[in-house]
């Protein structure tokens, strides 16, 4: 019936013993006897039980002294506590020190049954959910982060160092990179997995409501405050919070985060109570804040606190090679989601992905398949589904010489106009670069 | 099968033949006495199980594969209130008391067919622990475990595919 379940005796009493393990032996368990606590203890230390059946009154130590020793060899084992003479005290005892149960002698067979299937139900229960919160995990991990380029690899693998320690991080990256999924597997791959991961994009906020909606609020600290409010910090405790578009919070803002940083004690605005909240940081943002802070829009000392760790994702088209992978990843994502059957991708529309300029990054590409599977023809996506089909067509009349003087000054935009990075990224010579510079007459503010 | 105290023949060689037809062993009846004073726990006013087991065990004869005693009187173990039986585990021996399974016991009115049913069911059932048969899932195998009369009036008197397979029975 119970076949996996294994169940150690301990009284000394050797006809209870023989009885109960005869009763248990009929019920397919597998069943183990010690006559007193101490040899009990030294099978525990050697062998691991699902329930152990402990006699109150035994020569020597007794059964709550065992249950107490036995909880410091493995808390997870079922501890029942059986007596011949029942008393309450005993029995409360027994429960506030975290028995299972309590049983007076002789028990009613069918309470024994009872007793013990509620056991081995609860063991399995505690199993399934160790199995289910492992693959929750595992299946977050392996969906939100596709690829297997080098540089995604890397990354990967940086996460992973990361992850067990408590440092701040700071997640780097073009818009669309996927910064908050780097979040997300530095927490989900960490002790602090089961607690809460907060997200907070500071961007969104102006500085007032972003200090209520980070520290919290007592009611009637402002207008509107009708009720007290926990903050952000608060409801990241034991967990990980992450500040998106870190760059752009106010010098107050980052006044009051630095302090909170260094103390993790804060206050909720118009309160006076000091609250204390173990919390893991991370931030992102697209800006460079070295460059910030060099031109004082950011603080240093914050910046030294944050950034104890950096990871810097990769934008898509420097991982080309992982496009494919995230084609096939969103097509199954958005055809099940969609209920759909999952559709194919004709080789030329791939081709067309791989060889374009994702400037959105890997959100661009899934947009891009999202709305080729809604417009398609439930099939296969092709050329004609893809939303830059027209803006290529339409390109395609000017010039050569216009398209590269647009591409060119693209590139330099995107590379805050710093010639060595544009050339690198052009794949051409620096002084290649000046001269289409000088051609194409373009300069900062153009 | 050794039955203590008076039992009537029919009703014996009745469970004898079901035995049978269930194991495919031919079964013998035999009725003994002894004293089983001495297996009395004032205290409990009930018979110890555990030594009677015992008791039964060591007539033990060489023709015999395995065997089983019948007793009126009520049944215990140290660690339980009562037993309708018990039997050893892998082993030679079982023991079954009528005494929790008549009707008056519990008010009802007498019901010897029934009874008779009970009887055989729990016989049956301590068999198959000592041919090393555990405790069956299956609500209507005779193998499933049995706290009340009434559980075992819902299983029937033999044995599942599973366990029979066990066994190597047909």
């Amino acid at each position: 019936m119970a076949l996996n379940i294994s169940i150690l005796i301990v009284d000394d009493e050797e006809s209870v013993r023989d009885s109960l393990y005869n009763w248990f032996i009929d019920d397919g368990y597998r069943v183990d006897c010690a006559e007193n606590a101490k040899q009990a203890l030294s099978i525990l230390e050697s062998k691991n039980f699902d329930i152990i059946l402990a006699d109150i009154k035994m020569p020597g130590m007794d059964g709550l002294e065992m249950h107490r020793r036995i909880k410091s060899l493995n808390k997870d084992s079922i501890v029942i506590i059986m007596t011949a003479f029942a008393s309450v005290s005993t029995a409360v005892q027994a429960l506030k020190d975290g028995a299972y149960d309590y049983i007076t002698k002789p028990f009613d067979p069918d309470d024994l049954s009872y007793l013990i299937r509620n056991a081995a139900n609860q063991i399995s229960l505690k199993a399934e959910n160790e199995a289910l919160r492992n693959k929750v995990v595992s299946l977050e991990n392996i969906e939100d982060l596709v690829g297997n380029s080098q540089a995604m690899m890397k990354v990967l693998k940086e996460v992973e160092r990361v992850a067990q320690s408590n440092s701040p991080v700071i997640i780097t990256g073009e818009s669309g990179t996927g910064k908050e999924l780097i979040a997300k597997a530095i927490h989900s791959n960490s002790h602090r997995k089961y607690f809460p991961l907060v997200s907070v994009h500071c961007g969104a906020l102006t500085e007032s409501l972003l200090e209520s909606e980070l520290f919290g609020h007592e009611k009637g600290a402002f207008t509107g405050a009708m009720f007290n409010r926990k903050g952000r910090f608060e409801m990241a405790d034991g967990g990980t919070i992450f500040l998106d578009e870190i760059a752009t919070i106010s010098a107050k803002m980052q006044i009051e985060l630095l302090r909170v940083l260094e103390s993790k004690t804060f206050v909720r605005v118009g309160g006076n109570k000091e609250i204390t909240s173990d919390f893991r940081v991370i931030c992102a943002t697209n800006r460079d804040l070295k460059k910030m802070v060099e031109n004082g829009t950011f603080r240093e000392d914050l910046f030294y606190r944050l950034n104890v760790v950096n990871i810097n994702v990769p934008p898509l088209r420097e991982r080309k090679e992982d496009i494919p992978l995230l084609v096939h990843y969103f097509i199954a994502k958005y055809c099940t989601s969609m209920s759909r059957d999952i559709i194919s991708i004709d080789s030329a529309a791939l081709k067309r992905i791989e060889e374009y300029d994702f400037q959105g990054n890997v959100r661009e590409l899934q947009n891009m398949i999202e709305r080729a599977i809604v417009i398609g023809n439930n099939k296969e996506i092709r050329v004609k589904d893809l939303p830059f089909e027209k803006d290529m067509i339409s390109n395609s009349v000017e010039s050569l010489e216009e398209v590269e003087k647009k591409h060119v000054h693209q590139i330099l935009i995107k590379n805050d106009w710093n010639i060595s990075r544009t050339a690198k990224a052009l794949k051409v010579d620096r002084v290649t670069l000046y001269n289409k510079i000088k051609k194409y007459g373009l300069n900062l503010t153009k | 099968m050794f039955s203590d105290g008076h039992f009537e023949k029919e009703f014996l060689d009745k469970i004898a033949l079901d035995i049978a037809q269930e194991y495919l062993f031919p079964v013998e009846v035999e009725e003994i006495h002894i004293d089983i004073s001495d297996y009395y726990d004032p205290t409990r006013r009930q018979y110890d199980g555990n030594k009677l087991l015992k008791k039964i065990d060591s007539i033990s004869s060489l023709e015999i594969i395995k065997q089983i005693g019948l007793f009126k009187v009520d049944l215990f173990i140290p660690i339980l209130t009562y037993i309708f039986g018990q039997a050893t585990f892998n082993g030679n021996t079982g023991i079954v008391s009528l005494y929790r399974l008549r009707n008056e016991h519990y008010g009802m009115k007498k019901d010897e067919g029934l009874l008779l049913n009970r009887i055989t069911k729990v016989v049956i059932h301590e068999l198959g622990h000592t041919f090393g048969l555990i405790h069956c899932h299956i609500p209507t195998c005779v193998m499933r475990s049995s706290t009340y009369v009434e559980d075992i009036d819902q299983k029937s008197k033999n044995l599942c595919i599973k366990c029979r397979a066990a066994l190597g029975l047909p």
